[in-house]
């Protein structure tokens, strides 16, 4: 029996993997928060770099904006994703959401960011759409909307993505938690459509999403890639100031980037325990109110505003992507054009040669990366079925670790350990790192399918006289093909999409679409973010699209697995 | 063969109650029907002598088929047949190829297209072997189910409620098609079934769990 | 190509290649060392126009010398001193992962007195023998001396793009532009400090309202306060009237053309004085915009290429850092279709052919002749600019 022993051993590999290089990264961090970088000839241990960091004349605001934006961000993505839930779930305007909730939440979020910033800046598209014929503006007004200093820019761009993610996670925990009768017996009750939801179906829900959407709190809190296309310069939020002090020739600053990046997880814990709570009062004045019996409040408003909410997250989304896909063969483009002058392949052939390059590695990153990811996953999963023991909650909190921490606090240390460990930067250790945030996404997106499968299935294959082994790969991944490929497909569009673990931890050696994406971005060459956008949107989409045909041709005669 | 199952003073308990206290034989061909209210624990029996008990559950007792004791057997080496409520054929699977699945490595190459076609027309689903299992009707797909536990050649059958799906036209013909197979070839059968109509048409010895 | 070796990368990524590094003085063994070699060459990468150029030195070299040259795009030249520093904390003292860095000023300083680089190499290259040594400052790094540890490669002059439909005439000092901003407000902008390109803009500043800028080229000392004061008394009048009052500032230099497009604002800083032209080619300017310099002049230095003291791959640097000094990638550099940097090179030290080449180069309609560029002011002291961005982002780089 031992491939039953080695099987066992690995959820506890899992966990190595995902959180080993979180906590080698941290510690890598605190010796330089300390005062200890001896490459600087800096080896006493003092608290010089906290202070030196509160000195900062941006220090109160950058701390402010990273828990504004945070909390404004999640709040809001956590609104409307209810909003639309609950005035919406059953009809058929849901079922469309539902369908383009992959694809949405695909879109790498640099890509979503250049999207949107070209729509909502004074010379973007929608401006152009009503200029000047409606607006009077013959050149466009001093309105400073992207960059602005209170980050709301940004908070768009954030909840243009976190929407459609919370929805994802929403919708799975609907299934789990019996909605439609909870639903039919508020209706019966008397209960307006969203108040009646809200009461019955919201706090069960919620238990389920809590960690999605801590996750997306922490995400906001600490976004890098975002931060830098929509938020605010003067100052920065505090994870863009800590990515500009490690870059910073003068060493002394990688001291107040590393104490900064301490500061930053602080301040992530600090918001995670006043979200929680925050959760307990909401459910205190949440228990009034169901007391108070209140039939309707206010529920067709409500309806209408989610309904709206949600289109307008969505068509964000797609225009701005085609907003980049116009750029991308644009010839001369200016304000007030809505189109651009001529139209040219000249950005595709230029930029194609290294797109290809570039593809390819970041395919090759996001296969292998994916694959150990998905070999993983499916062992622990089978392990808790052979073994009999099911994830608990501390379990699954440990999956969502990797994404609360803030990657500018763990990863500058992971790559500083991994040079002392000798590891060269390359290919591998990039798979490794993208592991980390890879693995949770997978496990999350498997989990739920591998569970659900009927295991009297495995039963009768038992019966018939097949091993554990045989009952796993004759019966059940042949069942659960659909759900695997969806978690490839999610698990590629995490990879697709990282920043900063290609970038530090492949020491500028691997280029990804991504990297050179946001590199492009510091040179405000629209045509070429164009491109490179786009190209990012399709490595992280296509999966998908592969997610949903490859089940319907591999079981067009198998009518009981092709419309899953 | 004349196989022989005797269910040697089997206690199975969860969270310190006792849900299943048996000690019972039933002989080659006859039927012992367990019936209880839903909740009772009836399926933890067939759970227990399949070996798929959860882990949550504490049993003790011996499952004895001809003296030897399969306990001791690892799920997939005990030859015990069982059908559930649903039909449960593997839907990425023919219905030859689900057939296929049971039938013993030891037919080999042409034999076993051959078998499975043979297998096919004794059901009267001749030609269906490389239909989608979707196609067929509750009924059809009931036989299946039945001809593909068969053609692994059990020593016991196991029922869970397996009729309580069908409807009652189909219902006293696959029963009545189960016990007449399980008495040509000498099985025992242990049937789960909260229906008093089975229990009566199988004439055997009843076991009434209480709560 | 690339792909084969892409997926070959991966499978070897653990393997190293120990080397030693060959005097720069045996240039035949220095050839023949590079040949096969692979050379990251770290550069900025934030524009096209350059990532297209050093594409083209990559074929180059790779024809003639067997050298292979993988361009790593980056948006800051300090990532890339971060790199070498982390390697060396790490003790990683062979085959770091960067072979040549496109460098100059303070983040050469730093490298320099860190001892993170290797040399020293330039003056014994071949082609430095056709550097225009006395009448361009290629031996002196922003006041600090190279002792051959980089090799030049581009001069860079600052001039100012404006768009002549909204801004028709050029403006010749920093009081005409302040007075032009009062009473155009919004129009006018600068990449935010610390960027290099926004530092300058303060440096130039500073030097266009100083009489005498003498006390520039020697270190920052106590006289700071008494000198910029002028700077800060304009800037405090500027900063209200810029574009977004101030409030927000492109990141990079090339941001700043995409806003002259948007019909944002009418007039940018820039560090080459082809740059207008060849954005104009490429659709990323308006063909109205044109350039000008100021009155008193406008600052000038070099780019320039240094190795990593680790880098296993110095000789093919070397050969890379050789071939930018030559002729030929020199008048690819100017000619303003494909990237209009500055040449380092004597014209005197050419040859009839290769004089004839640069002569036939048609620089752009937005670019102005050598003669109207006049002199390059030379840069202060390092110190000055750090300073000066450091006091910046106290005032204005943290708004209300």
């Amino acid at each position: 029996m031992r491939r039953g022993i080695s099987i066992r051993w690995l959820p506890l590999l899992t966990v190595l993997a995902m959180l080993g290089p979180v906590v080698a990264g941290l510690l890598g961090t605190i010796a330089p928060a300390f005062g200890y970088l001896p490459a600087a000839n800096m080896t006493e241990r003092t608290v010089a770099p906290f202070v030196d960091l509160f000195r900062w004349g941006g220090f109160p605001h950058a701390v402010m904006l990273s828990v504004t934006t945070g909390f404004l961000a999640t709040s809001l993505s956590l609104l409307i994703t209810v909003l639309i839930i609950a005035g919406w779930h059953g009809t058929r305007a849901f079922n469309l959401i539902r369908r383009l909730l992959s694809p949405l939440l695909s879109v790498p979020h640099a890509a979503s960011a250049f999207g949107i910033a070209f729509l909502i800046t004074p010379s973007g598209w929608v401006a152009r759409a009503f200029s000047p014929w409606l607006t009077g503006w013959e050149r466009p007004p001093d309105v400073l909307i992207v960059q602005d200093h209170w980050g709301l820019a940004m908070v768009v761009g954030l909840v243009a993505k976190e929407v459609p993610f919370l929805l994802l996670m929403s919708l799975a925990a609907l299934g789990q938690v019996n909605a439609k009768s909870s639903a039919t017996i508020a209706a019966a009750l008397g209960y307006g459509r969203v108040t009646g939801w809200l009461k019955t179906v919201f706090p069960r829900v919620y238990a389920q999403i809590r960690l999605p959407v801590y996750v997306v709190l922490a995400y906001s809190m600490s976004t890098v890639d975002v931060a830098i296309v929509l938020g605010p310069n003067t100052p920065p939020t505090l994870s863009v100031q800590i990515v500009k002090w490690m870059s910073d020739p003068d060493l002394a600053m990688r001291l107040e980037a590393a104490a900064a990046a301490l500061v930053q997880l602080l301040l992530v814990i600090g918001a995670l325990i006043w979200w929680r709570g925050g959760e307990i009062v909401v459910g205190i004045l949440g228990a009034k109110w169901v007391m108070r019996g209140t039939r309707s409040f206010g529920d067709n408003a409500l309806r209408v505003v989610g309904l709206g909410a949600g289109v307008l997250v969505c068509t964000g989304v797609l225009l701005g992507l085609v907003s980049l896909g116009v750029w991308s063969v644009a010839g001369l483009w200016s304000y007030p054009d809505v189109l651009p002058d001529s139209l040219s392949a000249r950005s595709w052939s230029r930029h194609w040669g290294n797109i290809f390059d570039t593809g390819i590695t970041t395919l090759l990153i996001a296969v292998c990366a994916t694959f150990i990811a998905v070999l993983l996953t499916l062992g622990c999963l089978e392990a808790e079925y052979r073994f009999d023991f099911t994830m608990s909650e501390r379990g699954v909190f440990l999956l969502y670790l990797p994404l609360m921490v803030p990657q500018t606090a763990f990863l500058p240390g992971l790559q500083t350990l991994m040079l002392s460990a000798g590891l060269k930067s390359g290919f591998v250790p990039v798979v490794l790192a993208h592991l980390v945030f890879v693995l949770p996404y997978v496990f999350l997106s498997l989990s739920d399918p591998f569970r659900a499968w009927d295991v009297r299935f495995g039963t009768i294959a038992a019966a018939l006289g097949r091993s554990a082994n045989g009952v796993f790969w004759r019966v059940r991944l042949p069942m659960l093909l659909a759900p695997v490929l969806t978690a490839v497909a999610v698990g590629f569009a995490a990879s697709v999409g990282q920043y900063l673990p290609t970038l530090l931890v492949g020491g500028g050696r691997l280029s990804t679409l991504t990297t050179e994406a946001v590199a492009l971005a510091a040179g405000g060459d629209r045509r070429a973010i164009g491109v490179y956008g786009l190209a990012q949107t399709v490595a992280a989409i296509l999966p998908f699209a592969a997610a949903l045909l490859l089940p319907q041709i591999i079981w067009r005669n198998r009518r009981g697995l092709s419309d899953a | 063969m004349n196989h022989e199952l005797h269910l040697d003073n089997i206690r199975i308990s969860k969270d310190g109650r006792e849900l299943i206290a048996i000690d019972q034989t039933v002989a080659a061909g006859e039927v012992l029907s367990v019936m209880g209210p839903s909740g009772a624990g009836k399926s933890t029996l067939l759970n227990y002598i399949i070996g798929t008990l959860p882990s949550d559950f504490k049993a003790t007792g011996a499952v004895l088929l001809n003296g030897a004791d399969l306990c001791a057997l690892p799920s997939n080496q005990r030859q015990v047949g069982i059908l559930f409520q649903d039909d449960l054929l593997f839907p990425h699977m023919s219905v030859g190829q689900n057939l296929a699945f049971g039938l013993s490595a030891d037919i080999r190459g042409a034999d076993r297209p051959a078998r499975i076609d043979q297998a096919l027309t004794e059901i009267g689903l001749e030609g269906f072997a490389d239909r989608d299992p979707e196609t067929l009707s509750g009924g059809q797909k009931a036989r299946v189910a039945l001809m593909r536990m068969l053609l692994s050649e059990p020593r016991v059958l196991l029922l869970d409620e397996a009729f309580s799906r069908l409807d009652t036209e189909r219902r006293d013909q696959i029963r009545t098609l189960v016990f007449d197979t399980a008495r040509a070839r000498q099985l025992p059968v242990i049937m789960v079934t909260h229906d008093q109509a089975d229990a009566d048409a199988a004439g055997g010895p009843v076991f009434y769990l209480t709560d | 190509m690339n792909i084969l070796r892409t997926t070959a990368l991966a499978f070897c990524a653990l393997s190293t290649t120990a080397t030693a590094q060959t005097d720069p003085e045996n240039w035949d063994a220095v050839t023949a060392a590079a040949n096969g070699q692979t050379v990251y060459w770290n550069a900025w990468g934030g524009s096209t126009q350059t990532n297209d150029f050093i594409a083209w030195v990559g074929d180059r070299v790779s024809e003639d010398y067997g050298v292979t040259l993988e361009h790593v795009k980056l948006s800051d030249t300090a990532d890339a001193v971060s790199r070498v520093l982390a390697e060396k904390s790490a003790g990683q003292n062979d085959d770091g992962a960067i072979d040549m860095i496109w460098i100059n000023g303070a983040n050469f300083a730093a490298m320099k007195d860190a001892n993170l680089l290797f040399g020293p190499f330039a003056e014994s290259l071949p082609n430095w023998a056709l550097v225009d040594v006395q009448g361009k400052s290629v031996q002196s790094d922003f006041t600090v001396p190279t002792d051959g540890m980089e090799s030049p490669w581009a001069m860079a002059q600052v001039v100012f793009i404006h768009d002549t439909a909204d801004l028709a005439a050029p403006l010749g000092s920093m009081e005409a532009i302040l007075e032009w901003s009062s009473a155009n407000p919004g129009r006018f902008t600068f990449p935010q400090p610390p960027d290099f390109l926004g530092t300058t803009f303060l440096k130039q500043a500073l030097i266009d309202l100083l009489d005498d800028t003498t006390v520039l080229s020697a270190p920052v000392g106590d006289n700071y306060d008494e000198v910029t004061a002028p700077l800060w008394d304009f800037m405090d009048a500027l900063t209200p009237t810029l574009w977004r009052q101030g409030k927000a500032y492109p990141q990079t230099g090339p941001r700043q053309l995409q806003l002259i497009a948007d019909n944002e604002v009418d007039l940018a800083i820039s560090f080459s004085p082809g740059e207008a032209s060849a954005a104009i080619a490429n659709f990323q300017l308006p063909d109205t915009a044109r350039t000008f310099v100021l009155d008193k002049g406008t600052l000038g230095n070099a780019s320039f290429v240094a190795i990593p003291y680790n880098s296993g791959s110095s000789e093919g640097a070397m050969v890379v850092a050789n071939f930018l000094m030559s002729a030929e990638a020199q008048t690819r550099a100017q000619n303003p279709d494909i990237l209009g940097y500055g040449t380092v090179l004597n014209m005197d030290a050419l040859s009839t052919n290769e004089r004839a080449a640069f002569d036939a180069l048609d620089l752009g309609i937005a670019t102005l002749s050598p003669a109207e560029l006049g002199t390059a002011l030379p840069e202060p002291h390092p110190s000055w600019a750090t300073r000066l961005a450091d006091d910046w982002a106290a005032r204005y780089g943290v708004a209300q």
